[in-house]
């Protein structure tokens, strides 16, 4: 969906009002999360989204959650949200089953820049649930791989059943994508890496010149991801990190997910780290 | 007959002080809900008028760091009384203000709009600075991308009649943060209050219209002159100042400063700064249940940076202390709010000095700042 199309609709119509969607397919992910593929109800409903943009999920009664979309954006109809159980809305939305009924407003936010990384090397690193926004850049890689150069995904979670997607990772690899999976704690059934995820920089090389990095997962993580880029000669403005605050409206009236100058859900949360640099890691900021 | 008549967008009338009450009653007869300064509770409050005997006439309200006080004078004048604890916020974008309600159908929701049914406003005595306020919170909800259609509608209908403000109190600073105190914009009519007249500038056709019927006289040049002698006067009796220059790269500098730690041992964090601010925004939405579990209310609610749970995120708060909540209302307000909207989101009026229970002073603060960060 353009902007302007987007724009057109939010002038039509109240923009916190939702519409409603119903839960097509719920696939468990992990301990306490899992995938929840949503449709539309109402066929004048907003149809496409952008790599890393995310919806407005409302449950009546408990509230309404920003949630990335992870699905595929070429098939726009069903969009899936992994969802944590983590707060009050994410864990009565939890106890939903196929069938019932949420309302959804979006898409919003600003995407991963794809255009920017045709013809280039491209390197996901995200951490725990931050795959989620990703998942639609690797999807969408898979579909035009002859557009990117390399597609790196690295990938780390807390243990070996906190991590996303698994299933899909052959199929990934398959389609031409590298991976390095790496867990902080091991179990016996473990096979791979076992470190932190911006080790896994050490463990592969980087065409410092045409590479994009993509990263989401906890800020601490990412961090340390822009810190390894960057000492690779990553230039900053060829790194993109993705920004979480907490959100009540998503477009711009809330006030809460400032973050300096920007607003999280209007310049954001997909960020060229060389724009909010001055500000990313200020404790409590 | 010159009364008969109305006067051209952008000229400058008299107007007899009894005949006042003649431009209060055009308003309300096009159906406006009149708005406007009156003594209540012991202060001096914005609400629901109707006669000019309403106005907070013979009183004044002392304010100082911490403190507002009303007190008695032998002033005559309807406009006299500097802002009190209300700003027009309230009216335009309600502390409570009911956005959608969910109905159960079967599996599913139905989501309706709810319909806003407060009449059109008239605000009487708007000042400079709220006036800069309004446009401020424009900026927010109306000029962005994306419009939020229930200010929008309040802000739309809304009929503005501004003062010049004929005097000031201790906790005013509009001169520095150059909002005030002269109206120059954005108004429908605009009065400046001579002893027994008032001098109008008309800002609209809906402020020309407002006057038909009432013994309007074209302003001599002398009544023109009084009014920039008023505005002088004024902007004379504002003692406080603040060095506005170079403000975002400033408090974005001292970001790290240990001075923020020395603020905070004072703050209480009890977000009433932001409840009187006329510029602050921020909301959050209560969804509210009916018992049945088949309707729910969506409400949106003023919220503000100084509550703990503003920016709870799952895993923690991302503001957890006081300091860093003060750091973030205060850079927003004099810093970031520039590089969001090209303006500052202070516009002098004083209310977040006189309101802080413990006095904390926005302008003392920045100057401290400003002379630490030299440093």
């Amino acid at each position: 969906m353009s902007t302007t199309a987007i724009l057109e609709r939010l002038d039509k119509v109240d923009p916190m009002l939702p519409y409603t969607a119903t839960i097509r397919a719920i696939r468990t992910e992990a301990y306490g999360i899992s995938t929840f593929s949503l449709e539309y109800n109402d066929p004048a409903a907003p149809m496409g989204f952008a790599p890393g943009q995310f919806n407005m999920i409302s449950l009546p009664g408990f509230g309404e959650v920003a949630i990335s979309i992870c699905s595929d954006p070429n098939a726009p109809r069903m969009m899936e949200h992994t969802i944590r159980y983590a707060g009050s809305v994410t864990r009565a939305i939890g106890r939903l089953r196929v069938g019932d009924a949420v309302g959804m407003r979006g898409p919003y936010g600003n995407p991963w820049p794809m255009e920017l990384a045709a013809g280039k090397d491209l390197m996901i690193v995200s951490g725990g649930i931050g795959l989620a926004p990703l998942r639609p850049v690797i999807l969408e890689a898979l579909h035009r791989r002859s557009r990117f150069g390399r597609v790196l995904v690295l990938y780390g979670g807390r243990t070996p059943q906190d991590l996303l997607y698994t299933t899909e990772f052959e199929k990934w690899q398959e389609g031409g994508i590298e991976m390095y999976v790496s867990v902080d704690r091991a179990d016996e059934t473990w096979k791979g890496q076992v470190g932190v995820i911006p080790m896994a920089f050490y463990r592969t090389r980087l065409d410092h010149r045409n590479t994009l990095v993509f990263s989401c997962g906890p800020e601490i993580m990412m961090r340390f991801v822009i810190y390894e880029a960057m000492a690779r000669r990553v230039p900053k403005e060829a790194i993109y990190v993705s920004m979480e605050r907490n959100m009540k409206c998503a477009v711009g009236f809330c006030g809460h997910c400032q973050l300096g100058p920007v607003f999280i859900c209007k310049q954001g949360p997909i960020f060229r780290f060389a724009e909010v640099e001055s500000f990313f890691g200020r404790e409590e900021f | 007959m010159v009364g008969s008549s109305v006067p051209r967008v952008l000229a400058t009338v008299l107007l007899a002080k009894p005949a006042f009450q003649h431009v209060l009653d055009n308003l309300s007869q096009s159906g406006f809900q009149l708005i406007g300064p009156t003594v209540r509770d012991g202060t001096v409050i914005l609400a629901p008028i109707r006669k000019v005997g309403e106005f907070p006439v013979g009183w004044a309200l002392v304010q100082k760091p911490g403190s507002s006080r009303l007190v008695q004078n032998h002033s005559t004048e309807y406009f006299s009384c500097t802002v009190g604890a209300h700003s027009w916020k309230p009216y335009l974008f309600p502390p409570r203000f009911d956005l959608l309600t969910a109905h159960r159908n079967g599996n599913g929701w139905v989501f309706e709009p709810c319909l806003d049914d407060s009449p059109p406003f008239a605000f009487i005595g708007v000042r400079s600075c709220d006036l800069h306020a309004i446009a401020n919170l424009d900026d927010v909800f109306i000029n962005g991308n994306i419009r939020d259609p229930h200010y929008a509608r309040r802000r739309e209908h809304a009929f503005i009649l501004a003062v010049n403000c004929n005097s000031a109190v201790s906790t005013c600073f509009c001169t520095s943060m150059n909002s005030g105190p002269r109206v120059h914009t954005g108004f429908d009519l605009a009065l400046t209050e001579l002893p027994d007249s008032f001098v109008i500038e008309i800002g609209s056709e809906a402020g020309s219209n407002v006057l038909a019927g009432t013994d309007w006289q074209p302003a001599s040049a002398f009544d023109v002159g009084r009014v920039a002698q008023i505005a002088q006067r004024t902007e004379r009796q504002i003692q406080r100042q603040v060095s506005t220059s170079d403000l975002p790269k400033l408090l974005y500098d001292t970001i790290d400063h240990p001075y923020w730690d020395a603020i905070a041992e004072r703050c209480l964090s009890c977000a009433n700064c932001t409840m009187v601010c006329p510029t602050c925004f921020c909301s959050t939405v209560e969804d509210h249940s009916e018992l049945t579990g088949t309707k729910t209310k969506r409400t949106r609610v003023w919220d503000s940076c100084f509550i703990l749970d503003f920016s709870h995120v799952h895993g923690g708060n991302s503001r957890p202390t006081i300091k860093s909540r003060f750091r973030q209302w205060m850079t927003h307000k004099l810093a970031a709010w520039i590089d969001q909207f090209g303006r500052s989101g202070c516009v002098g009026c004083g209310r977040c000095i006189a309101w802080c229970p413990v006095g904390i002073d926005i302008t003392e603060e920045l100057s401290k700042m400003r002379s630490l960060g030299a440093r």
